[in-house]
């Protein structure tokens, strides 16, 4: 069993033609990921990497059966291109991109909500599964190795630092899933708690938080209130931001009192969650048998 | 990007909501002839984007054109808050009867924007939250399908105002979601939303915060958010470059890629006893002159004394990295001590060009900060 991709992912790349799309298209197809499709509006006809780039989606999803979509779309043109992937059917949307405009997230992510179609980012570095070895996604996936520790994260870098410790001791992941930076993103912790919660490859999870709204107290409460049945080991990044400031990530800004350290590091103790002070310490606290 | 009051209400005007009549000013002189052509008592309000500006002494009085000068010399050139006050609102002064308060703003967990109203304005709404949640209606607003008059007045009916008021009251409400929806802004607020004696509803306050991702399609603010009030200079420098850089006040400079690792290699320096002078996310894949630039304007910074640079390599090649470096210490007037963290791809080939050049490096994050606090 796995989360969100399977043996089934079909991959089409939206903006496969541009440098980013082109890159990371060689890279998840050499990783092991099904590629199927590229989409760039008017320059259909090509293949990049082997793989043959349409103009639209409708066309893509026809001629190849694809499910899943992974965007390199400029920010002003993501909206357009995530509607258009709902419309015509994709089941999974991984959105790269950054820098999308708040109004246009809140409108694509509540048309997927309603048509039940998963988004994953905009702002994230995607996912990754090195047991069935696919990736759709941005991460270098050679720090990346198959084990029983799901990760869910905000940020890309922290994911890749956290998983290269665990490969390095041993501890292999399931599942990693870069959620995004920003403050309106698709799937959130407690979406993907609930998933892991059933993946029987799964039997830790670490939660890589960092300042900046609610979403680890609402993982707290969800962890507290269902009675978790798994190791859950958390990290937050920002301790010491200070107040008002966007630290890189527009999601990550403390407003007022909300959205501190403090608050979320407070939720996770009064669920028993172990938080840990230094990244690399994660390593020591997860239950790695 | 928060916008001054005088700017937020400009927008807003425009939109049909009623807004005092009044006029910026930067002289004494030109608020006293604003005072004058407004022939009334008058307020003079400062043009800063923090909060609780009134209560920092930051909004005062005058009964006349001569008190305007008077109290407009006192309040140009004061720090409020940590802000010089440049720029000054003399707006006429309202005869008030009721204070209300009117906002839309996002709600990160539901993902959607939400509606506040309040019979209880003019003071911090998180107060009246806390302390009479009765006297605020909230409604989480269907993005698909967005926020009609009824729905407004429906979110009012608590509130028991005349028939009349409450449909004025929930125009103002539809009114400032679209303006949220088109001005692409994270925050509409008014408050106070006013009514006065007269009987009209009014913004006597207003604040608005636009999305800084959304500017490409907002060229009516591109010059605008250069200056944004809450950067430093050094931010304002930065934010010109298109680096994600933030001013702490400590003396290690912080360079890396990708947020989350940069806010936790300053959450590491201070765990291990040391301060941070910034944040800077060189972001992921960056170019060499993005790199050299980037460490030049840490290095540069008066009150750094030296520099921790923590890369993981992604897309982000480590062997670039490094020509970034050994580039950035060519090119510094006055070069610091640096330590360099690097692990992922081309890491081999980034460390020879470290070597070469005899510039310190790690693997470890642990090593590379304790050598960092002791240089």
């Amino acid at each position: 069993m796995s989360i969100i991709v399977n043996k089934d992912t079909r991959v089409v790349v939206r903006g496969i033609t541009g440098n980013q799309g082109r890159f990371h298209t060689a890279s998840m197809k050499a990783y092991g990921t099904k590629l199927v499709a590229g989409v760039t509006p008017a320059k259909g006809g090509q293949e990049v990497e082997g793989i043959p780039v349409f103009n639209n989606m409708r066309d893509a999803i026809a001629k190849t059966g694809a499910n899943t979509s992974i965007m390199f779309v400029p920010a002003r043109f993501t909206k357009e291109a995530v509607l258009e992937d709902i419309e015509t059917g994709i089941k999974t949307i991984v959105i790269i991109t950054e820098g999308v405009p708040l109004v246009d997230e809140i409108e694509f992510v509540a048309q997927a909500k309603k048509k039940g179609v998963t988004i994953i980012g905009p702002n994230c570095p995607g996912i990754i599964n090195p047991l069935l070895k696919i990736k759709v996604g941005i991460l270098p996936d050679q720090l990346f190795s198959p084990g029983p520790i799901g990760i869910v994260s905000r940020s890309g870098t922290l994911t890749y630092e956290i998983a290269n410790f665990l490969s390095k001791a041993g501890a292999g992941q399931s599942t990693c899933i870069g959620m995004g930076g920003d403050p309106i993103i698709g799937l959130d912790f407690v979406t993907l708690l609930e998933m892991f919660r059933k993946d029987d490859e799964t039997k830790a999870v670490v939660l890589i938080g960092e300042i900046g709204g609610n979403a680890e107290e609402m993982a707290a409460q969800y962890i507290k209130e269902t009675n978790y049945p798994k190791q859950v080991v958390a990290y937050i990044a920002g301790r010491m931001a200070p107040k008002g400031k966007r630290m890189g990530h527009a999601g990550a800004i403390i407003m007022g009192e909300a959205g501190t350290a403090a608050s979320k590091i407070e939720a996770y103790a009064a669920a028993g969650v172990i938080v840990s002070e230094k990244l690399s310490d994660i390593v020591k606290l997860v239950n790695i048998k | 990007m928060k916008l001054f009051e005088y700017e937020a209400k400009s927008i807003l005007q425009n939109y049909g909501i009623s807004i005092p009549r009044g006029k910026v000013a930067q002289t004494p002189e030109a608020a006293a002839a604003i005072a004058q052509e407004l022939g009334s008592k008058v307020f003079l309000k400062s043009q800063i984007t923090v909060s609780g500006r009134g209560k920092a002494g930051g909004i005062l009085a005058a009964a006349n054109p001569t008190e305007a000068a008077t109290v407009a010399a006192s309040l140009i050139g004061k720090i409020i808050k940590g802000i010089q006050v440049h720029t000054l609102l003399v707006e006429e002064r309202l005869d008030l009867k009721e204070q209300y308060y009117a906002s839309i703003t996002v709600d990160r967990q539901a993902k959607c924007f939400v509606a506040l109203a309040s019979t209880s304005g003019g003071v911090d709404i998180e107060d009246v939250a806390k302390n009479t949640p009765e006297k605020i209606s909230r409604l989480k607003i269907d993005p698909l399908i967005g926020l009609s008059q009824a729905a407004a007045l429906k979110m009012l009916e608590q509130f028991k105002l005349s028939q009349e008021d409450a449909a004025i009251f929930a125009r103002i409400l539809v009114i400032l979601y679209k303006a949220a929806i088109e001005k692409d802004a994270e925050l509409v607020e008014l408050n106070p939303l006013v009514k006065t004696a007269q009987g009209a509803f009014m913004a006597a306050d207003a604040r608005m915060t636009i999305d800084d991702n959304a500017m490409f399609r907002h060229p009516e603010f591109a010059e605008r958010s250069l200056k944004q009030e809450e950067d430093t200079p050094r931010e304002a420098e930065a934010r010109k470059q298109h680096y994600s850089y933030v001013d702490l006040d400590g003396d290690i400079g912080i360079v890396g890629n990708g947020a989350g690792l940069v806010m936790s290699t300053i959450d590491f320096v201070q765990i291990f006893g040391g301060k941070p002078a910034n944040f800077l996310d060189i972001g992921g894949g960056a170019h060499v002159e993005v790199i050299k630039k980037g460490i030049l304007l840490v290095m540069n910074k008066p009150e750094v004394k030296a520099v921790l640079i923590n890369i993981l390599g992604g897309i982000t090649r480590c062997d670039v990295v490094a020509t970034g470096v050994v580039e950035a210490l060519k090119a510094a007037p006055v070069k610091k001590p640096i330590a360099v963290r690097m692990i992922g791809t081309n890491e081999k080939e980034g460390q020879e060009i470290l070597r070469q050049h005899g510039i310190e490096f790690y693997r470890d994050m642990d090593k590379a900060v304790a050598s960092i606090i002791k240089a």
